[in-house]
């Protein structure tokens, strides 16, 4: 028997929903780390009893969590939980996420652009995202703001930079967003090993074809009222992208303003905003059997940030964008000022497609036949920062 | 021997009670004494100073003998009531909220 579990991570700690494949009745552990900002939390391919998380505060910083046995238990990477503390110098390293300034990476930036307009140093502030490897439970990649990808292949035990993301030669012209400048999307093409994809914003999307090592701007024909150059190669807020995995050439992308799609692999975007009531908004997903089936959640503007009308509608397009119509069945659609942030949403690999979203109200809903219908799982979590599903069994 | 209180979640974090003791080598000061805790529970490094920098993270402050010494300089030695385990070290977390 199938078996699903939902991933959440919140304002005020993580949260696991379990449920069978009808994905009817669902049972809620946590809060697990309680009181922390939980910015990400995803399991491996590889091992599902393998589990990431991103613990961070304002007070106290980054801290990585793993589980190795679903969510039940979890410890820091290096420092297993009841093993007697000893003396001697500390054995942890998961925590620490170090710029590489060595001469060896070749282009030891430390500056990037501010707000104003002046050059600022490089400051590691928290992970906004972690990527296990598809192949490997103990390889995993994390985003960090400022824009970074560090990557750790034990287990998250000791993390590296992948300098050369950094390094590209646009680097001192990437410039924070209104929520910093976070590396927040990281996708591995599971038909090329050494191909990734990753965004920041408000610096845009970049690729890969190297495992890494060099990385290169992939936005052409992205348009932001913002930037006065219609050929601008950095400087868009991409906020989030979507793949199927069974189709890794052709990208999804939310930017600010506008969906947008490529069919190679990034070289090159057009827009498929079609009627959507508003293009502004976070999340993307596609449906994982349909490759032309695309789910956003428009969101008013970039300056209400909460959903269009009162009224809390997954728009779906079943022709890879352009021609969208809106889920609302049991959504609320009235009096309803949510948002829905970019790695808020999820897909399951069941058959029907089941479709989930978290919410800054706090509701987890969850669609079991592909966003026909729609119904709570819960609804009174703090502020959903992000949703991941897997799918066992 | 050193007392040290530290906020709630690093309590949580390093599986610890409202207080911990440490045997501190040398000269007791801010250094020596935040050394002596991460060696013991590793999970607290880069939790109160950052990992690269080793600065106080800003919303963690340093208190002992009803004194502030969060700008006290890191080997500045420390009261001889923390020495002497009278009084403890505090790592308070800002207050904020609504």
């Amino acid at each position: 028997m199938s078996k699903v579990r939902v991933l959440v991570g919140t304002r005020k700690g993580a949260f696991i929903l379990t449920s069978d494949g009808k994905r009817e009745k669902w049972d809620v552990s946590g809060p697990h780390f309680a009181g922390w900002e939980m910015y990400h939390l995803k399991g491996s391919p590889a091992d599902p009893n393998r589990i990431y998380a991103s613990q961070t505060s304002g007070w106290f910083g980054q801290i990585i969590q793993r589980s190795d046995d679903g969510g039940k238990t979890w410890h820091q990477p290096g420092t297993p939980p009841g093993e007697p503390v000893a003396p001697g110098p500390p054995k942890s390293e998961s925590n620490k996420f170090a710029y590489d300034a060595s001469d060896e990476s070749g282009k030891p930036l430390t500056t990037h652009q501010w707000y104003d307009g002046t050059q600022h140093p490089w400051e590691f502030k928290r992970v906004w995202h972690l990527e296990p490897s598809l192949k490997d439970p103990d390889t995993v990649y994390a985003g960090v703001e400022d824009a970074a990808i560090f990557r750790s292949t034990d287990g998250g035990q000791n993390w590296k930079e992948l300098p050369g993301l950094r390094g590209h030669g646009t680097g001192p012209k990437w410039q924070p967003g209104a929520g910093g400048m976070c590396l927040h999307t990281i996708i591995l093409d599971p038909s090329n090993p050494q191909r990734m994809y990753i965004a920041i914003s408000a610096a845009g999307a970049f690729r890969t074809d190297d495992g890494g090592k060099t990385w290169k701007p992939i936005n052409r024909g992205l348009k932001s009222q913002y930037i006065p150059d219609p050929n601008a190669e950095i400087g868009h807020c991409v906020h989030h992208i979507a793949m199927n995995p069974k189709r890794p050439g052709v990208l999804f992308m939310q930017k600010h303003w506008d969906v947008m799609r490529s069919d190679d692999a990034g070289d090159n975007w057009k827009e498929v905003s079609g009627n959507l009531p508003t293009d502004f908004g976070f999340a993307i997903d596609v449906h994982s059997h349909e490759p032309e089936t695309i789910y956003v959640v428009p969101i008013k503007s970039d300056s209400e940030h909460y959903v269009h009308e009162g009224k809390l509608r997954v728009y779906r397009s079943r022709t890879g964008g352009n021609e969208w119509e809106a889920l609302t069945k049991g959504l609320p659609q009235k009096d309803c000022y949510v948002n829905v942030l970019r790695d808020a949403m999820a897909v399951d690999t069941l058959d029907k497609c089941g479709i989930y979203f978290g919410t800054s109200g706090g509701q987890v809903y969850a669609s079991a036949d592909a966003g026909d219908n729609w119904n709570p799982i819960v609804r009174d979590l703090p502020a959903v920062l992000s949703v991941e599903v897997q799918t066992l069994g | 021997m050193i007392r040290v209180i530290l906020p709630p979640h690093l309590r949580t974090l390093a599986h610890i009670g409202s207080e911990v003791t440490l045997e501190v080598e040398g000269q007791a000061t801010l250094r020596s004494v935040l050394d002596a805790l991460e060696a013991r529970y590793p999970m607290l490094r880069g939790t109160i100073r950052d990992h690269v920098t080793q600065q106080r993270r800003p919303f963690l402050r340093f208190f002992a003998c009803e004194e502030d010494l969060s700008h006290e300089p890191p080997d500045a030695p420390l009261p001889d009531a923390v020495v002497s385990g009278k009084e403890p070290l505090v790592v308070l977390g800002a207050i904020a909220g609504g």
